[in-house]
């Protein structure tokens, strides 16, 4: 039987990162992954990730993804492909299929990270072609570069639902609704508003009655539910789509741990059933360990992190480091840790209502609600200014880890401060030069340059667009509202496109100056 | 109509292999080498990939990511293959699963 | 967990539902209906239930459907969902053919590198 010193199984944003770790201190290191392709779930996150410098944010997902590989590759880690992990036994025994064979190696350390897999619900239909999860809605689009469908409905609210139906739009399907049976959205605020914001309704406290359709979906029927999640009669809507696409949570794939035995338990805050662990993600099978998803559902910066401690924790347990270097090199991470754990979407907060900000402002029930803050709410931010001239408007109400807008501006306009989750303030003091970098630099499409007086009568409005095709310089559409209703004609007067700006491309259009603080979208007429 | 994505804002083109031809229950189909077979089904529109044992139901693909095992379907003449993890191959023979064969129900 | 356990507990009559015909299980094909009765049988954990319709014991081996059933059967319990002991995890965690499962693979016993 083979022998290593760590075995990882998972090449996910945890499981390298947990190689990485390991193999730069000398232990002898495979991975092993059922897929074709290392990097899990990153290469199907598009989306530029939030946190700080040190989480990667403002980088896409999976760009991440291509830099975890390239370090594994500088790193010396093992990686084996197509190796299916289809049993974990005693005394750390794995058995793997690879190829038309099942080998059996044997671990003086484990670590599990295979992930999670998608949480399902029910309804009338939901086994007809055309009713998709969310993740194979990523995979198709995204990975394969084939469209999910063309009309689709989104069931579920929390970020992945959110990402989604941006990402669907991106490719150039058409969202119809967005639908979850909670009262409130899910996901972060930024999220929903960038979707809402392009005329997607939202519909909470609604679900799906049925799918319609003979062989595929060619429709589908949702209805309002009252506070015991029942339908109420009279309240159905339909839409015609041909793909319904669900996201309503994710669950740990703890399988194998609970096979070799390792202490579980059902813990709803963590998605489901999870091992118990330490702080380093050790089980109760002293040398088994565990990292990202499968230990509890979370995103997959801290995935990483998790990962980083868990390889360290299994070098220190077979001696390759002392117990203060263990100390010091986790105690980084932990920080690091701790940092994307802050918030109102923390850990701890999960099922809240959280109602105030902890700068004490209102949180907007607007967008909790539809999906988008309401004119009359948005005032009440701290990122929202006025002044003569261009300056950024930050439309960011939530208390979420993220800070890349304070150190993009090269001008110091923007502050956030030693608190990574507070809202961002514009500095009075400091002059906007309209160059941009904020607007390209939030991962939540929330910030916008906004010139009240650019000509008499008329604002300017620059945002952040992320659609094929670009609008062209001199076109005219429609200057879309928060709520993605139009509120007036809009003439583009700029589109910059830079390598800075990591395919953020920056609209600027020309609007009536009563619309400078609520026009936050361009359609094409 | 094909829902083949050209060009994307934020992957640009898409990087594919070579065209290859593949028949999918007996009819020509070109998908790329490499793609897994679902992808090149759905490009070309194929929504139903089998049939259940029991009550005959349509099925595709739901996961797409080899979990759960929905999208299988008889592929050079082999029952349950996952259609969403297999990457095409010039030539590939994929059929239609009823139950865990390739022959209608009326057939079998 | 014994108490959840306990056959003589009264859990009431099973009362048909609306969405009694609603599959449950994708792979083998089970229904609400068919898992709900099987409470009502005695079969009041999840091996057990799995035994006795098959349900997550087909192809995918329950990763769509054991959420989805653990909730049906501590519904029909009237008990939470996290009390449910799931079921026993079984390799091989994915589908394999026997011949596969079977095979051996040579090189085993030699050390690598």
């Amino acid at each position: 039987m083979k022998r290593y010193d760590l075995i990882i199984v998972g090449a996910g944003p945890a499981g390298l990162s947990a190689a990485i770790e390991a193999a730069k201190r000398g232990l002898k290191v495979v991975v092993f992954d059922e897929n074709e392709k290392p990097g899990g779930q990153l290469f199907k996150q598009i989306h530029k990730f939030f946190g700080s410098k040190e989480h990667k944010a403002k980088v896409r997902g999976f760009v991440i993804g291509e830099q975890l590989l390239q370090e594994a590759a500088d790193a010396g880690v093992k990686v084996v492909l197509n190796a299916t992990v289809v049993g974990m036994y005693l005394d750390k025994e794995i058995v793997v299929r690879i190829g038309e064979e099942v080998h059996h190696y044997k671990g003086d350390s484990i670590i599990i990270a295979t992930g999670a897999s998608e949480n399902m619900v029910t309804f009338e239909g939901w086994n007809l072609p055309g009713v998709i999860g969310a993740g194979a809605a990523q995979t198709m689009m995204n990975l394969h570069g084939v469209k999910p469908g063309e009309k689709i409905l989104m069931l579920g609210s929390g970020n992945v639902g959110l990402v989604v139906s941006f990402q669907l739009m991106q490719c150039g399907c058409d969202v119809v609704a967005l639908v979850d049976a909670a009262p409130r959205v899910g996901g972060y605020g930024v999220h929903a508003a960038k979707v809402a914001r392009t005329g997607v309704p939202f519909y909470l406290s609604h679900t799906i009655v049925k799918a319609e359709g003979e062989d595929h979906v060619t429709g589908v029927t949702i209805a309002e539910v009252d506070e015991h999640f029942q339908f109420i009669p009279g309240t159905e809507k339909h839409f015609d789509v041909d793909t319904i696409c669900l996201a309503v949570g994710l669950s740990p794939m703890s399988q194998l741990l609970k096979m070799a035995g390792c202490e579980m338990e059902d813990n709803p805050k963590r998605g489901g059933q999870v091992p118990i662990c330490d702080e380093y993600g050790e089980t109760s099978i002293k040398g088994i360990f565990v990292a990202g998803d499968v230990s509890g559902i979370e995103e997959a910066s801290s995935a990483m992190i998790e990962g980083r401690i868990a390889g360290i924790a299994a070098a220190h347990h077979l001696g390759f480091i002392d117990d203060e270097e263990l100390k010091l090199k986790t105690a980084q991470q932990e920080a690091a840790l701790e940092g994307l754990r802050q918030g109102m979407f923390a850990p701890k907060n999960r099922g809240k209502l959280v109602e105030k900000t902890e700068e004490g402002i209102d949180v907007s029930m607007n967008l909790l609600k539809k999906g988008y803050i309401a004119d009359d709410e948005i005032e009440r931010y701290p990122g929202v200014t006025h002044k003569v001239g261009i300056h950024p408007v930050m439309e960011c109400s939530q208390n979420i880890p993220c800070n890349p807008c304070q150190d993009a501006c090269p001008k110091h306009c923007i502050k956030i401060g030693e608190n990574i989750t507070s809202l961002p303030v514009v500095n009075p003091e400091s002059d906007c030069i309209g160059c941009g970098m904020c607007v390209a630099s939030c991962s939540g499409q929330a910030i916008f340059l906004v010139d009240e007086t650019y000509e008499p009568g008329f604002a300017t409005v620059t945002l952040p667009y992320e659609f094929l095709p670009l609008p062209e310089v001199g076109e005219k559409g429609d200057g879309l509202g928060r709520n993605g209703q139009k509120v007036c004609e809009a003439e583009v007067v700029s589109v910059k496109t830079s390598k800075a700006f990591d395919h953020t491309n920056l609209l600027t259009i020309k609007v009536p100056a009563d619309m400078a603080m609520k026009a936050r979208f361009y359609r094409r007429a | 109509m094909s829902s083949r994505i050209k060009e994307h804002p934020i992957l640009g083109e898409p990087q594919k292999g070579k065209l290859v031809t593949f028949t999918y229950d007996g009819k020509e189909l070109q998908g790329y080498e490499g793609e897994p077979i679902a992808a090149a089904l759905k490009a070309a529109g194929v929504m139903v990939h089998r049939y259940t044992k029991k009550e005959h139901k349509p099925r595709g693909i739901f996961c797409a990511i080899g979990r759960c095992t929905d999208c299988v379907m008889v592929v050079d003449g082999k029952p349950n293959v996952r259609t969403c993890m297999t990457p095409l191959a010039e030539g590939m023979k994929v059929q239609t699963q009823y139950g865990v064969s390739d022959q209608p129900f009326d057939k079998q | 967990m014994h108490e959840i356990n306990d056959r003589s507990r009264d859990i009431g009559p099973f009362v048909p539902g609306p969405d009694d015909d609603m599959i449950i299980c994708r792979c083998e094909e089970v229904t609400k209906g068919e898992i709900r009765k099987a409470v009502h049988d005695g079969m009041y954990t999840l091996t057990e239930i799995r035994r006795y319709l098959r349900t997550g014991m087909g192809l995918c081996q329950g990763q769509t459907c054991a959420k989805l059933v653990k909730g049906i059967v501590a519904r029909e319990l009237g008990v939470s969902p996290a009390e449910l002991e799931p079921a026993t995890s079984r390799a091989p965690m994915r589908p394999i053919e026997m011949r596969v499962f079977a095979a051996e693979a040579k090189e085993d016993g030699e050390d690598e590198e």
